[in-house]
């Protein structure tokens, strides 16, 4: 039986809910009917709107999906300047104050306490400057990633940009691909680094090479249903099909026909692509995408350059995570700075796109690392840029616990969490900076915190994976996380074993700082950490260190999800002042 | 009396008579079950896989994990919850719980 989610899409879905959204809007948050609430906000996620979890009714995450993480020039101000003016809650959060930008892991942008009367006004701001938030959240084509720097990079294959930006044109938008059984999640790379992370993606295209009468002809290799959703990741798997570039939109359109017509509708657990593949196989999937969908004969794979991939490989990072200074094939440069947690004021991201004005194009990048690049800078303006104050709190040369330190939305936010994410994150990459010694050769170090099994900040491909859990101590529930180990990307990309479970978050630092000191005293030589865990089993990893509680103290132990908000002054849900009027005023149930 | 509920945001919360009601995250004390080797499991609620209603009883199959010994997987039917004459009442998770 299709799932009530699909009965709901059955009725309105895609481009037809925007109507129905701006009378809302109009009318505002009263007179949406409440017992039409879960089927609007279902279908509201198609626009980009997400509602916020229980104490925060009435208010939305706003996602506005940026193709391959680029922001042309002026687009960054016209982001930073809606923040500043409409994601303002009733509470301001402690570290990022009360409006803010987040740069997610999949090169997008979400704004949160964003009010339904808002969104006409937001839209046309939006629109006016080339950006939008369709298909951002909801069962259709996501956002397109790719290496943030595709077309900016002496490390290219392809450039992949002119062909994310088509399928993006062509996709978005369309009515034969806009309802499918669940989120459709597709990379592009063109750079020989492997940055597009395509392993972990619904559809991933990757750079290869193929002879075609006599031509060495350079495309694409492609591969379907990765994901780390759950406690079932998968690597995306490879399906003998080589394309060119101007084919990956017949490649785009079969594959995600194949997933509309066959993915499972009735159980929304099982609905994504990789659970189709690994029923199927790989060549079910290829046999049926030939015979259905595509009216050529399909080339088989060619040869791909997955050997070379250096980004999250645990070695020989090139251009690593992009943060830094690089040169363009162009003669000038790009600068990627760190954005701790990938969240940044209002105040300055409008600092930030002034900067991009002034000594760039203008245009900035949003990596899949929660990082923002400045492209186009040319080489006389490095040095003022490098000096400008804004940088000592982005850094293009971060301490490495900064730098690897990527954290999803939580308890702040999202009905699916378990624990506090991102604050925490933070006091965990301060104390580790003060508190640990890395390896002098370790420049990169990721430890990625989500806040539960959905696994947004991409845990499972991190050195030190963190997940969202609960423990008992001291005869109280206490938040907690399960650790892995050892995860990554590359050419044999691997997930992080889960080594220590239930640690309750304050010891979690410990845990780290205990751990980092073996790898130290018993490394072989120039021994990179993921090698180092890769040449134990699961007992030796086990014994390898202990949880342990520190000077670090953790605000958030407490059931941060048991308040309206974690970290307003009065906290209590019963006393939440939501859902609230468009200004602000408290709508109380009695009323 | 029809009491309707459903999951939402893929098995984030329980929906009563369209209010949210039920959430992840809270730990479960269940008796009698055969989820995991503990006497009493102690389950941290991760999703909400199905929910029914078997007048009063709101009941949910859980995905969770044991935080007593590790074992994760879905549950029996456990009553979440009570809707009677449309009022909604919600039971301690932390009590002890038998699913059927
Ligand atoms: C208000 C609630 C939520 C917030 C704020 C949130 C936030 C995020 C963010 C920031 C990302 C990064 C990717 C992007 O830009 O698209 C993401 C990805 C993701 N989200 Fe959520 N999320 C929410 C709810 C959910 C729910 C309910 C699910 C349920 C399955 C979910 C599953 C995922 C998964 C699986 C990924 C990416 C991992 C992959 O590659 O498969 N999220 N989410
Ligand atoms: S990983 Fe879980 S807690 Fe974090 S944003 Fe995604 S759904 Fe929410
Ligand atoms: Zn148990």
């Amino acid at each position: 039986m299709p799932s009530k989610v699909e009965g709901w899409k059955d009725e309105v879905y895609g481009t037809e809910v925007r109507e129905r959204l701006f009378e809302f809007a109009e009318e505002g948050w009263e007179a949406i009917p409440e017992d039409e609430h879960d089927a609007w906000f279902e279908r509201f996620k198609w626009w980009g709107l997400y509602h916020q979890r229980n104490g925060q009714e009435s208010y939305f995450m706003m996602r506005i999906g940026t193709p391959n993480g680029v922001l042309e020039p002026g687009q960054l101000r016209t982001v930073a300047e809606i923040a500043d003016e409409f994601a303002r809650g009733p509470a301001d959060n402690p570290e990022f104050g009360g409006a803010y930008c987040d740069w997610t892991t999949r090169q997008s942008i979400q704004l949160h306490w964003i009010r339904i009367e808002d969104v006409p006004a937001i839209f046309e701001k939006l629109e006016a400057n080339g950006m939008s938030t369709i298909q951002a959240c909801g069962d259709s084509w996501r956002n397109i990633v790719g290496c943030p720097v595709a077309g900016k990079d002496e490390h290219e294959h392809i450039d992949a940009w002119p062909i994310a930006e088509e399928l993006h044109e062509e996709f978005k938008g369309n009515d034969a691909y806009s309802n499918m059984p669940r989120k459709w999640k597709v990379s592009v790379t063109g750079c020989d680094q492997g940055c597009g992370q395509g392993d972990i993606n619904d559809l991933a295209f990757e750079p290869a090479r193929k002879e075609i009468d006599g031509e060495e002809i350079t495309g694409f290799n492609v591969r379907v249903g990765g994901g780390l959703s759950r406690k079932e990741p998968r690597f995306a798997r490879d399906i003998d099909v080589f394309c060119t570039t101007e084919e990956a939109s017949d490649i785009s359109a079969g594959m995600s026909a194949l997933f509309r017509d066959h993915g499972n509708r009735d159980n929304r657990f099982n609905a994504r692509i990789k659970f189709l593949v690994d029923e199927w196989g790989p060549e079910k999937i290829r046999d049926t995408l030939q015979e259905q969908y595509i009216d050529y004969e399909l080339r088989s794979a060619g040869e791909d350059l997955r050997e070379n991939y250096t980004y999250n490989a645990g070695h020989d990072e090139v251009h690593g995570d992009h943060v830094g200074v690089h040169e363009q094939p162009d003669g000038n440069y790009y600068v990627g700075l760190n954005v701790l947690v990938g969240r940044m004021g209002a105040a300055d991201a409008l600092e930030l796109a002034d900067l991009a004005q002034q000594y760039g194009s203008g245009e900035v990048r949003l990596t899949q690392r929660q990082n923002v690049i400045l492209t186009d800078v040319p080489e006389g303006n490095l040095d003022d840029l490098l000096a400008e104050p804004l940088l000592e709190d982005y850094s293009p040369d971060p301490h490495p616990f900064m730098r690897g330190s990527i954290a999803c939305t939580g308890t702040e936010f999202c009905s699916l969490s378990i624990v506090e994410t991102k604050n925490r994150q933070v006091r965990y990459a301060r104390w580790l900076k003060d508190n640990v010694e890395l390896p002098a050769d370790t420049t990169d170090f990721h430890v990625h915190l989500s806040g539960c099994t959905a696994s947004c900040a991409q845990p499972q491909i991190a050195d030190i994976s963190l997940r969202g859990m609960k423990s008992r101590k001291n005869d109280g529930v206490v938040e907690a996380f399960d650790i892995g180990l050892g995860g990554g990307l590359g050419e044999n990309p691997h997930f992080a074993d889960w080594i220590e479970m239930r640690v309750p978050a304050d010891e979690v630092p410990g845990y780290i700082g205990n751990l980092l000191d073996v790898f130290e005293a018993e490394r072989e030589d120039d021994e990179s950490f993921r090698d180092f865990i890769a040449a134990r089993d699961e007992e030796e990893l086990g014994d390898l260190a202990d949880p342990e509680e520190t000077d670090y103290e953790d605000p958030y132990m407490h059931n941060t999800k048991q308040t309206w908000y974690p970290y307003a002054e009065d906290d209590d849900m019963e006393g939440r002042p939501t859902p609230a009027r468009a200004d602000g005023t408290p709508i109380s149930a009695d009323d | 009396m029809t009491i309707e509920v459903h999951t939402l945001d893929d098995g984030a919360w329980i929906s009563v008579n369209n209010e949210r009601r039920i959430s992840v995250s809270q730990l479960w004390r269940l008796a009698t079950h055969d989820f995991c080797p503990c006497e009493e499991a102690d389950v941290l609620v991760e999703a909400f896989r199905e929910v029914g209603v078997s007048y009063p009883d709101i009941e949910a199959r859980i995905v969770g994990e044991c935080i007593g010994c590790g074992t994760d997987g879905v549950t029996g039917w456990v009553v979440v919850g009570r809707a009677i004459d449309g009022e909604f009442y919600s039971v301690v998770p932390e009590s002890v719980h038998f699913p059927g």
